[in-house]
């Protein structure tokens, strides 16, 4: 499988990452490059094989629900581009 | 006095404080003014200078008190992939800019928790994707090593180059690094320093810059593997904070290291006899296989037969993780915000990640995308992760009849700055020896052991089981011992600053 200019300019709208023109021829070649090296995984027969998404293998732990901390409002707030009466001021990113 | 405090080891320093040879203040002022003349290393993002002589000196006044922990008044520097409470930390990324976050990193609090005295941020690839330190957004670190009778800047390897290069040059007495396909281990063999990475689930996770998420761990680096024991002791346990972290005992690391080798059985796995390899590593693994014989361990061929899958199994299963875990990133509430006027908000996440990520990033968050969209998932992604699942169970099955395995821990020297930034797959090949260990979440240690016939120090791996950290360093300290790698760079910085 390789991709094309269109399916980058695709891809890179799903990331959310700004291409511009002149990095795109590049970036088609040097993802079809590393797309064309990992088809040998191909060649390994992985019928019922479960596959691993994690080396622990337990069950995650419960936790009681209860506030184990509080009252941080500067500090959640402090890296904030803007603040307002301790919330947040951001662009629209809702429509 | 103060210039001979920076070449002491950890070990040493602690018991020269505990002597009352000097104070905590005298260690950390000598490795602040061996920093403040090695800029043209590039090994800091942040010097945390004032924070360090008072921490220096509530150590002096813990220890007055009788209150003296594992680390007390040892100074380390700190890879910037671990947040500091109020202290920049950048991941080397430009996106991160301004970023001080208010609260510690679990390791990170639990070091300074032990006595330790924290001297600066450490430079690292961006968001510790790289093997060269060239993918920083502020200027790749240089190693403190050069070839015989040559001027090049050599690179430290990376990711965690800068915590590399502070060790090796003395600047710090240990430091911390994060190692996902091997951040840590390659860095360490590239400048001739002790590198270790735990068992996934040793050390917490929760305040680490996130890469990969199932592979991220992280481990000490050091002169010696005393040191590295000593520092994983303190930064090791279990954290409910961390849902993958182990509820284990944390065993005295330390109290391993002289036991002897006899009855040990070392594993030698044909495949890591990889194409192009140099003669002189062939040589060096051979050399290994000689001292830990003759230390009493029984030495076994063994076969890990899906070696070669691991790199590009690694290659699909890091950037899937990196893509979603840096989906974070978009400018709203804190870092870097690029927008212009009449932009909606997609056209904002859109120029900042793609102004705010490099190339690398860029590169890597656009294949893990790739491999997780609709359509794909199943061939690359769901693929991938059967293969890593039969690579696992590939040491599962050596394990039973091994106790370690000795392998090269690079398939070559330090290489020089600009050699293979712009082949990703040639960069990507660095890490063939560790990457394995990674995707199976066993721990693994780079001990420096020679110099190459151009004067560059070479490491050998030693990998363990799960959890059994204390194989890897008692394995790995027989072949310190029998190496007797004892040398530093020569100071060609202090003068080029």
């Amino acid at each position: 499988m390789s991709v094309d200019k269109a399916t980058v300019a695709r891809i890179a709208h799903l990331a959310r990452i700004g291409v511009n023109e002149a990095e795109m021829e590049a970036l088609v070649d040097e993802l079809n490059n590393i797309l064309s090296w990992v088809e040998q995984l191909e060649a390994v027969d992985t019928d019922n094989v479960a596959p691993m998404d994690s080396v622990h293998d337990g069950v995650l732990r419960w936790r009681p629900d209860e506030v184990t901390d509080g009252n941080l409002q500067a500090e959640v707030t402090a890296n904030a581009p803007e603040e307002f009466e301790g919330f947040y001021v951001v662009p629209k990113v809702v429509e | 006095m103060t210039a001979d405090l920076t070449k002491l080891t950890i070990a040493e320093a602690r018991d020269a404080l505990a002597a009352k040879d000097f104070t905590a203040l005298e260690l950390t002022d000598a490795h602040l003014a061996a920093i403040e003349r090695a800029s043209a290393l590039n090994a800091f993002i942040t010097g945390t200078a004032d924070q360090a002589r008072v921490m220096a000196k509530a150590s002096d006044a813990r220890r007055a008190a009788g209150q003296v922990g594992a680390l007390e008044g040892i100074p380390l520097a700190i890879k910037d992939l671990f947040c500091t409470d109020g202290v920049l930390t950048t991941a080397a990324s430009h996106i991160l800019d301004g970023f001080k976050p208010p609260y510690d990193s679990t390791v990170t609090a639990q070091l300074w928790q032990a006595g330790a005295v924290m001297l600066g941020k450490t430079n690292l690839d961006e968001f510790a994707m790289g093997s060269s330190n060239e993918t920083s957004f502020y200027g790749n670190v240089v190693n403190p090593w050069r070839q015989y009778g040559s001027n090049s800047a050599l690179t430290p390897g990376g990711s965690s180059g800068g915590s590399a290069t502070a060790v090796a040059a003395r600047l710090a007495m240990g430091a911390t690094g994060t190692d996902t396909g091997g951040s840590i281990r390659q860095p360490a063999s590239f400048t001739g320093i002790v590198g270790l990475k735990p068992t996934y689930g040793r050390v917490s996770r929760w305040g680490i810059v996130a890469f990969a998420s199932s592979l991220d761990q992280a481990g000490p680096m050091t002169r010696t593997v005393r040191d590295a024991a000593i520092m994983l002791g303190a930064m090791s346990g279990f954290d409910p904070k961390d849902s993958t972290s182990a509820d284990l005992p944390v065993p005295d690391f330390e109290a391993v290291l002289d036991q002897d080798l006899k009855g040990v059985r070392i594993g030698v796995p044909d495949e890591y006899r990889v194409d192009d390899m140099p003669e002189e590593i062939e040589q060096l693994w051979q050399q290994g296989i000689i001292w830990l014989k003759e230390a009493g361990a029984e030495i076994k061929s063994i076969s890990l037969p899906r070696t070669k899958y691991a790199l590009p199994v690694y290659y699909i299963v890091a950037p899937a993780e990196a893509s979603s875990n840096l989906s974070r990133y978009v400018g709203v509430r804190y870092g870097l915000r690029v927008e212009e006027d009449g932009d909606d908000y997609n056209k904002m996440y859109e120029r900042t990640r793609g102004q705010g990520f490099g190339a690398e990033v860029r590169r890597r968050v656009l294949i893990g995308t790739y491999v997780l969209s609709a359509g794909y998932y199943d061939a690359y992604y769901l693929k991938a992760q059967k293969i890593r699942r039969l690579i696992s169970d590939d040491f599962k099955r050596v394990y039973q009849d091994v106790d370690a395995i000795l392998t090269p821990a690079t398939p070559s020297a330090a290489f020089a700055l600009g050699d293979r930034i712009d082949d990703p797959l040639s960069m990507y090949l660095n890490d063939v020896f560790t990457v394995p260990g990674n995707l199976s979440g066993i721990p693994g240690i780079s001990v420096p052991v020679a110099k190459t016939e151009a004067g560059l120090p070479l490491g050998l791996q030693v990998l363990g089981p799960a959890f059994d950290e204390e194989i890897v360093f008692k394995v790995g300290h027989a072949l310190e011992r029998a190496a007797g790698f004892n040398e530093a760079p020569d100071d060609w910085w202090s003068d080029a600053s």
